[in-house]
């Protein structure tokens, strides 16, 4: 088949052009100009002082945290955010729409409120936190309590991506399944896991990316020791409380650029993911 | 620094400043910038007998200068007849600083400590940098010191510095590298241990130790109240004496008590107008009277009411049940100024950052 690169497809409805140009300057006025800000802002430092500045001990040891808990909160996301959608498509009871509804609170609360409210629950003197320190586990000021306030700002993502994919699984298709002779486990390996899979990495991938950038709930129940318990963008912060702009973007330059790294893998892995299906 | 300024500045001319502070919030934070609340309604106007004026502070002023501001109104009406608003801001000293610098329109600003307005200076030339000379008392019209916050009863007999450093003794403190008001904390400490063990390596050593005993650095002061009041947790907690007496008024005498150590800092936020500011505005003249107000008897006496110390020696002594005399030293006499101790304690890889190396 001969392929043809061309961006105006020929449909029936006008308006191509126009909306591809303010869909290009909305996203070039919003997105690329402040991003290529902190490239800029990069720039003003040397290669030599840059590489001083992101490769610093404190700094990298707030990447591990910061990456790290994020993915860990991501893939708990990925598992308890699958079970909850699945939960609240397939079986009726009362109170579903509540449950529902309260899916989406994460999205509403400023995240400060959500960071002072964990913390007030896990420090040692809180109700939950008490009976953990019981057990001489320790929630708020430690790494856990930075993935647990990641993980709960982060539960959204999945469920919603998830959901209406579920929806649209038809029951025929498992009762096909299930008259052909396959068992329930093959039924969901063979036949629902791959369905769902790109919906669940892309509700992964955004949920780990907006753990990444998150500042606001992580810092009140981190406790910021510094190597143990700092996240990158309070390094940030901390740069530009000492007027350093140039030292806070080229973190934050380090930052964009792995996680764009990290979104593109996950895009790849999707797309790969899609194409199996299609071909099998 | 100074590259960096100039693109800025020529950001500012093309009116994209305020897309790079969003880009930049957006990759850290959301919350910060709260810190600039009702400032966006502040274009202001002389002559109509109708005055603006922003003043941009730091987070424990609000309740001082919302009195303050009222008493201010009635005398510039009484003396000019001109209505005078003030609109007010409050954050983190630094963050609230660099909103100046990036181009928020403050005609005054009252900061926590000198080296947030020196920035002024240094990244835009908003003020001239004899700044600290045009006001009486290195333009702190009123002071405070750092003293400690302990749990009624003091049950672990907490009487000075050296308490501290005692093994299962936990303070609280905030990150001086975030906050302003716990680099007064740290400076506190230092300036205690080079007095008493006589040099800059037992100083180093006492620091370190103290904050050995720092369980958790929070972010900002008033979080590290919470940490303390609300959470229970730590022994001590290094306060302004403004704010630990604000949180001994608002939560009880019956759960805390204040300790005042043998020594400690004479903390002095300042105060200035912001020339670039005023005179695009034309509002110098009620810039300057709302400053100089502050060190009138009326200006003194509601800075004391508010457990700021006053500069005025007479409201001092007034309100002596309330300030016990101590023995404060200056940032000055021990450190040589902001600027010196803030590279050699707070810059990146300086003592503080030592402290924590691996």
């Amino acid at each position: 088949m001969k392929k043809t690169l061309t961006f105006k497809q020929p449909s029936i409805l006008p308006g191509f052009g126009l909306s591809m140009g303010i869909t290009l300057f909305y996203l070039g006025l919003l997105i690329l100009l402040p991003l290529s800000m902190v490239f800029i802002n990069t720039s003003t430092m040397g290669w030599n002082e840059f590489w001083q500045v992101v490769t610093e001990p404190r700094v990298v040891a707030s990447y591990k945290l910061s990456f790290g808990a994020a993915f860990a909160a991501a893939i708990i996301n990925a598992i308890f955010g699958l079970i909850v959608a699945w939960v609240l498509v397939r079986y009726q009871f009362p109170g579903k729409r509540i449950i529902d509804g309260l899916v989406d609170l994460p999205f509403a609360l400023p995240t400060a409120v959500a960071g002072i409210a964990l913390t007030t629950l896990y420090t040692t003197n809180g109700w939950v936190g008490q009976y953990l320190d019981i057990f001489g586990i320790r929630v708020a000021f430690t790494p856990l309590g930075v993935m647990l306030a990641l993980t709960f700002i982060g539960l959204p993502f999945v469920v919603r991506m998830v959901q209406p994919v579920l929806q649209g699984l038809e029951k025929e298709v498992e009762e096909a399944s299930a008259s052909l002779g396959a068992n329930r486990y093959h039924t969901f390996t063979k036949v629902i896991a791959p369905v769902l899979l790109p919906a669940l990495l892309t509700g992964f991938a955004l949920a780990f990316a907006r753990a990444l950038g998150e500042y606001g709930s992580v810092v009140f129940i981190s406790g910021n020791m510094p190597m143990q318990t700092e996240i990158t963008p309070l390094l940030i912060m901390t740069k530009l409380e000492q007027f350093d702009y140039a030292g806070a973007t080229a973190i934050a330059a380090v930052m964009l650029v792995v996680s764009f790294i990290m979104l593109l893998l996950i895009n790849i892995l999707q797309w790969w993911t899609n194409h199996r299906r299609q071909v099998s | 620094m100074g590259k960096n300024h100039s693109i800025i500045k020529g950001l500012k001319g093309l009116g994209l400043t305020s897309l790079v502070v969003a880009g930049l919030v957006g990759c850290g934070s959301s919350e910060e910038s709260s810190g600039t609340e009702g400032a966006a309604s502040t274009s202001s106007k002389s002559g109509e007998g109708k005055i603006e004026l922003l003043n941009v502070s730091y987070d424990p002023t609000r309740e001082l200068y919302s009195d303050f501001n009222k008493k201010f109104s009635e005398y510039w009406e009484e003396e000019t007849g001109d209505k005078v608003t003030i609109q007010q801001s409050h954050g983190g000293s630094g963050s609230q600083a660099r909103s100046v610098v990036d181009g928020l329109d403050a005609d005054v600003v009252t900061l926590a400590l000198a080296y947030d307005i020196d920035m002024l200076h240094e990244t835009r030339d908003l003020i001239p940098a004899d700044w600290q000379e045009r006001l009486e008392y290195n333009s702190t019209p009123y002071t405070s010191t750092i003293v400690f916050l302990v749990r009624k009863d003091n049950p672990l007999e907490i009487e000075d510095w050296d308490d501290l450093v005692e093994e299962d003794v936990s303070v609280i403190t905030p990150n001086p590298k975030t906050s302003g008001g716990a680099r007064w904390n740290y400076l506190a400490a230092w300036g205690y241990a080079l007095e008493e063990y006589g040099s800059e390596e037992a100083a180093e050593e006492f620091v370190s130790k103290l904050y050995k005993n720092v369980p958790v650095l929070d972010s900002g002061a008033r979080g590290a109240t919470t940490t303390f009041v609300e959470r229970g947790i730590g022994d001590v907690f290094l306060s302004w004496e403004n704010e630990a007496f604000l949180a001994l008024n608002e939560l009880g005498e019956d759960e805390f008590e204040i300790v005042f150590p043998s020594v400690s800092i004479l903390a002095e936020p300042p105060v200035t107008v912001v020339d670039h500011v005023v005179d695009k505005k034309g509002t110098r003249e009620v810039a300057e009277a709302y400053l100089d107000f502050l060190y009138t008897v009326e200006g003194q006496k509601l800075a004391a009411e508010h457990y700021y110390r006053p500069r005025n020696e007479e409201i001092l002594a007034d309100h002596s049940d309330t300030f016990p005399e101590l023995n404060l030293f200056t940032i000055d006499e021990v450190f040589g100024g902001w600027s010196s101790a803030q590279e050699k304690h707070f810059s990146d890889g300086g003592v503080f950052d030592q402290i924590y190396q691996p």
